[in-house]
Order: C-alpha cells, then structure tokens, then sequence
C-alpha cells in the first residue's frame, strides 16, 4: 500500500463517469467551475438572504476550522480534527435541518454545530483537555462528538426508534434524526448494525456519510467495495449519492432526506463525496499516504471558490459583501480564541463528580484523599 | 409471602416494572413472542404489546447501542443479553459508551439502562453459556454491577435497578433459575447495594453472590454438623461493594473465604481479598483465601463440575484458613 495512487484512476475504478465530465454520478447542482446544474430529482430555490447565509456559513466554518490548527500548533489545543475541504457537506447538511430534528455528530462536525447555532467552545474544550465535550445535548438537539468510530450510529438508531415510538413522525412537521460518520465508519459493525436497525424499524434517520476520501492513512479501497450510498440498498436502506463539496446538492438531498425521515417513510443514508484537505488531525502526517498532485485534484474543486464565482455571477453578492464576511469571520476567530485561551483546568475533584447519579462512598473517600493529597503538595506540607 | 422460582421473581419484577413505569421496555434477542430461552420475560409481550417488549435484531452491540439511544430520548431500557458469553460483541457499547456518557456529558444524560445476563456454570452447557463476566464490568466506572442469588432478591433487585438513574449490570445465576424461595411482594427488599448476612456465625467469613451463595450456605451446614460456625454474606452489589458489613464480620471472625464461578485471577475476590487485607490487617488470623474457577477457559461441560467451587473445596479453604 506504499505507493501513491492517482485520485482519477481510483474514481474510474469503482465510480463509472458520464461522457461528458470528469465528476462521479452523483448529484451536482453547482459544478467546480461555478455553473448551476440540472438535476431531475433535485433542485433548490433559495431566497438571497438563504444563498449568502450559506457563504457566510462556509467562510466562518472554514476560518474558525483554521483557527483550531493554529491553536494546537501553539499548544493550546491538545489535537485537532480539521475539516478543511469538508465545508460544504457539513453546512448544506446542517442548514438543511430543521429545529426539531436531532443530530448524532462524529468528532469533526464543527461546521454543523456552527449551523445548529450552538456555542462552538465546547469542541475547543474537549480538545483543549478542559472537559470531556459534555453541553446540554437536550436542549441544542445536538449530542456530544463520539470518538469511538460508528458509536454514535447505534445510539442515534435507538433515538430514532424512540421518536416513532412518541409518534413524532408522520406528517411534514415532524422529527427527524441524522448521524453523521465518515467512509472509515461504514467498516464497523455498530455501522451496520445501526443500519439493520434503522431498517427493520423504519425509524426516521439519515446517515450522512462524509467520505472524505480516507480513514487516516487508509483510502476508500480499504474499506468497500461497494460504496456507501450502493450497500445502504442491501439494508433496505436508500442510497443517494451527492457532491460533497456542492453546498446546494447537500442542502438539496439532506432536504429531501430529512422529509422523507420526518413524513414517517423511513430511514436512507446520504453519501457526500468530498476530500479531507488536512491531515486526519494535527498528530498525523499526511505526506505518508498521498501527494501534492491528489490535493491539486481537489483544490481546483473547493467547496467555496465555485459558491463564491456562482453567487457573483448571479449577482446574488458583490465584493462588497465577501469582503464584509471576511472581516466577521476575522471576529468570530479572535473573539473564540480569545475565550479558548481562557478555558481554564479543572479542580481536581471535578473527576470525581458525575460518575453516578449519586456518589458512591468508595468514590467520595478517593475524592477527599486526591484533594488532600493535591493540596499538600500545593502547600508543601509533603515535600520530603 | 409466595412461593416462586427466580424465573418467575424475575417475571414478576419486570411485570411491576413495566406496570409502574411507562417508559420503560424490554429488548433483546427472543423476548419477545418466544418470552426469552430461560422464559424470564413470559407473557410480557402478550400483556404490554410490541412496541414495549422488542424482539430486536441479533446484534448485542446493537442492542444496547440502541438502548442508548432510547434513553436519551427518555426510555429506560431493560435489555436481555442471552448468555454471559454473547455480551461481548457489546463491549464498546457497555464500557465506553453506557458507563461513560454520564459522565462525559458532566451529569447532564443519565442513563437508566438495566443489561440482565444470565451468568454462571452447572447446566452441563456448550461453550459460551456458562461464564461469569462480571469482573469486566465492575472494573468499568459508571456501571453498577448486581448479582442475585434467590427469588426474593430477583423479584426486589430487577425492581430496583430499573427504578435507579445509573446504568446496572443485572447478573443473574442460570442454575439457580428454577429454584424457589419465598416471596414478600408486599414489603420491599433490602437495598440492592447493600451486602447481606446469609447466616451469622464466628469461626470463619464465607463471601460470595450469585450462584455461589448457595454452595457457602450449604458448606455453612456441613461445617456446622463438624462444630464450625461460619458467617455466610451475599455481596449482593459487586460494583459498588457494601464494605462496612464485611470489615465488621472479619473483625469479628479473623478469617475470610471467598467463593465465586469467575477466575480468581483479577476477579472480584482478589479486590475483596485487597481491601480486607488493608482494613482488617491486625483482626485477620490468616490470609484472606478464594475459592473460584481455575485461570483456564470454562472447560467442557463434563468437566464443570470440576472447575466450579463446591462444598469440599469451600470446607477444605476452611480449613487451611484455621491452620493458620
């Protein structure tokens, strides 16, 4: 596995092309070079104020995203997961949603949790060290980031039984579910699982895999052959297949996904083919695995150029206002790296709460003693 | 007070559960129409419908990956894994996610999920069917790990874990299933995290739980006809351990055994053995010994008896402990 394989030659191996381009089947609304197409099943039409949200949207994800790199590269954060490249499947997901629906998210899913509108600091925290990544998951409709690859697909599947259970499915308005997970995820048992579930329940979620093209080191080769959106068929489960770097095809089929989740029709899992442009995190190094020619592939069809030159081109913003998105994303990186920089370390006895609903005796001794010990060490009453 | 077996303690618990409580539900493998291989679960669905008595899928990951799920959304499950020996496939499920979500989200989920396991040996089983997992999870902070070890435990027990807000490991003896004891329904059971004293006595502590309970109060009679007068304790609660009861009898008798199925290496003798020695060092007039399975897989089942302690290897553990 040592050598370097070409993006286009894998592509034509196990996606066949149309004549005419060089893009995967999958649904396009927006192409790379910023041209609006056609699609039969799919379509979207957004009012101006919708479309420039949606360019802030991948703008702020994608400098805040940065600011999170360079935080770690200073020491401030112990890791971090980029999702560079990754922007538009994460905000035409995530803008797709409505306020009822519930979201499963992996570890990288920054830019969701910016569209939720839920305070972004507890992802920095959790790589900072400070805490463990716990928020109010009720309230936000939002749950914790899960680290084990493909946990978070089972507990997403019970929910979502839960939901048809309250029979909060079955019209227009109702609830849905979506689990994000990546291509490395649809290797694990608790993935499959969750997709058997999801199926002989009919329960109303959408798995929305971001296949960025590679599970650390390990490309899509290693993990399928079939992909994603055609072996979600054999779990009874439709597959679609999207353009993950296309903010309105996301948007367009995560839509339609959640709709026919909510309307009580069941479950389908979306796969957004796009490209992690980092490395897996700030502890990998990338150069390993694939060259500059792969990432040259994929910048020249990044998620934001081609939004940008669509919604310039359709008058839909000027420079006017990239230049003015550009000067809030600047305030939103200092304003977070400033309440980063200010995450202190917990107590020590802090490790101690929450294990239970109520504290055990064997745990409250081990508190007291790990505080007196901490302290006197403080204080050097135990320095020999 | 009636007379049941465990089976129908069991039964009967889940039932008032299920009466008591309208988010609470039953899933597993066979639950369902079948009423579960040991019959635990007999009539439930008939009585409390589909919708609360699931016959899932046969994935026990799945199973309480999905309980999770359920729970957040409000449920409080009450899973059946079929035997001892399949709950591993659910391991991440249990260790990293069940135990550990509360915590992580800093108390904001609770988890009330209840995992009953059939655990244990002597029903002349096939591989897989007759182990005793239960150090795996009382190790796991955030799990609360009970054993029964008679009807009226069974009936108050499965009660009261459903009734927690912590996420229980509900092991329950399969050869002890179809053994009957009275049953106070009305008056409620002593606390399941409390340890129990089976039988007073002053010569020697016997500790065990689950099957092993009945082994130490029958080596309790036979050591009585030879003039010995053991102390017999359930620990009822293996994670967390009741402690005070037996520092109290130890002090009081100097000498401890502890009986249980599982393997005694890292098992949860060698943590009572651990703490007993630290606690009651200047009582003890011998070591601390156990009396568990070997360090070797179950063996086949013509061996069990062989492999599982009994009362000759409890007495003669006596023994070495008053050669001290």
């Amino acid at each position: 596995m040592g050598d370097t394989q070409r993006p286009a030659k894998k592509t034509a191996k196990s996606r066949p092309k149309p004549a005419s381009t060089n893009e995967p089947q999958f649904v396009q609304l927006l192409s790379p070079e910023g041209r609006r197409v056609k699609h039969p099943d799919y379509d979207l039409d957004l009012t101006q104020d919708e479309y420039r949200g949606l360019y802030r949207d991948l703008v702020i994800t994608r400098e805040l995203d940065a600011q999170g790199t360079a935080l770690q590269r200073q020491g401030q954060l112990g890791l971090w997961p980029s999702l560079l490249g990754q922007e538009a499947a994460q905000v035409g997901s995530g803008r797709a949603l409505r306020a009822q629906d519930t979201v499963f998210p992996a570890y990288r899913e920054l830019g969701v949790q910016w569209c939720r509108g839920i305070d972004l600091i507890s992802a920095f925290a959790l790589f900072r060290g400070t805490d463990l990544g716990g928020r109010d998951t009720v309230a936000d409709r939002f749950n914790m980031y899960a680290i084990v690859i493909a946990s978070q697909t089972l507990h997403a599947a019970g929910y979502a039984m839960g939901v048809a259970m309250d029979g909060a499915v079955g019209t227009e308005d109702g609830e849905a579910v979506i689990v994000y997970h990546g291509d490395g995820a649809t290797s694990e048992g608790d993935f499959n699982e969750a997709l058997v579930w999801a199926g002989v329940f009919n329960s109303p979620l959408v798995f929305f895999c971001q296949n960025n093209q590679y599970a650390i080191s390990e490309s899509n080769a290693r993990q399928f052959v079939l992909p994603p959106h055609r072996r979600a068929e054999g779990f009874g489960v439709p597959g679609i297949f999207v353009d993950g770097n296309d903010v309105l095809a996301t948007y367009a089929v995560t839509r339609a996904a959640l709709d026919r989740a909510r309307r009580g029709e069941g479950p389908s899992l979306v796969e957004a083919y796009t490209y992690r442009m980092q490395p897996h995190t700030t502890s990998d190094d990338a150069t390993r695995y694939r060259d500059e020619a792969e990432l040259d592939f994929w910048r020249a069809k990044d998620p934001i150029v081609r939004y940008r030159k669509w919604l310039a081109a359709e008058g839909l913003a000027d420079e006017a206002y990239f230049a003015q998105i550009d000067t809030e994303a600047g305030e939103q990186v200092r304003a977070l790296r400033a309440r980063v920089m200010a995450l202190t370390d917990p107590e020590v006895s802090e490790m101690f709460d929450n294990v239970y609903a109520e504290m055990p005796a064997s745990i409250a001794a081990q508190r007291a003693d790990a505080v007196d010990f901490a302290a006197s060490l403080e204080d050097g009453s135990d320095l020999r | 007070m009636t007379t049941m077996s465990m089976i129908k303690g069991l039964n009967e618990g889940l039932r008032r559960v299920l009466e008591d409580q309208p988010k609470s539900l039953v899933m597993g493998e066979d639950v369902g129409r079948l009423g579960g291989v040991f019959r635990v679960t007999d009539g439930l669905q008939k009585d409390f419908g589909a919708d609360r008595i699931i016959d899932t899928p046969l994935a026990e990951s799945g199973i309480i990956g999905t309980a999770i799920g359920l729970a957040m959304r409000g449920y409080r499950p009450i899973c059946e894994i079929q035997f001892d020996g399949f709950v591993y496939p659910a391991f991440d499920q249990l260790v990293s996610q069940l135990a550990k979500i509360p915590n992580r989200s800093g108390g904001r989920i609770r988890l009330p999920v209840v995992v009953r396991i059939p655990f244990g040996g002597g029903i002349g089983a096939i591989e897989h069917h007759s182990e005793s997992p239960e150090a795996y999870f009382a190790h796991t902070a955030g799990l609360k790990v009970v054993a029964c070890s008679n009807p009226a435990d069974a009936y108050w027990m499965i009660q009261q874990a459903a009734a927690g807000e912590d996420p229980v490991i509900f092991f329950e003896p399969k050869r002890r299933y179809h053994s009957k004891g009275e049953v106070d329904t009305e008056n409620a059971g002593l606390d399941m995290y409390r340890a129990r004293t089976v039988r007073e006595g002053r010569t020697a502590t016997l500790i065990a739980y689950g099957p092993t309970v009945d082994v130490a109060e029958n080596a309790a009679k036979a050591a009585a006809e030879e003039g010995m007068d053991l102390e017999v304790i359930d620990l009822r609660s293996l994670s967390p351990i009741d402690w005070e009861p037996l520092f109290a009898s130890v002090r009081k008798t100097g000498r401890a055994v502890i009986v249980h199925e599982a393997p005694g290496n890292v098992g949860i003798g060698a943590e009572v053995a651990a703490r007993l020695t630290e606690e009651c060092f200047y009582s003890l007039e011998a070591p601390v010994l156990r009396v568990t399975g070997y360090d070797v897989p179950y063996p086949a089942s013509r061996l069990e008896d062989d492999y599982l302690p009994n009362l000759d290897r409890v007495l003669d553990a006596v023994d070495r402990s008053l050669e001290h």
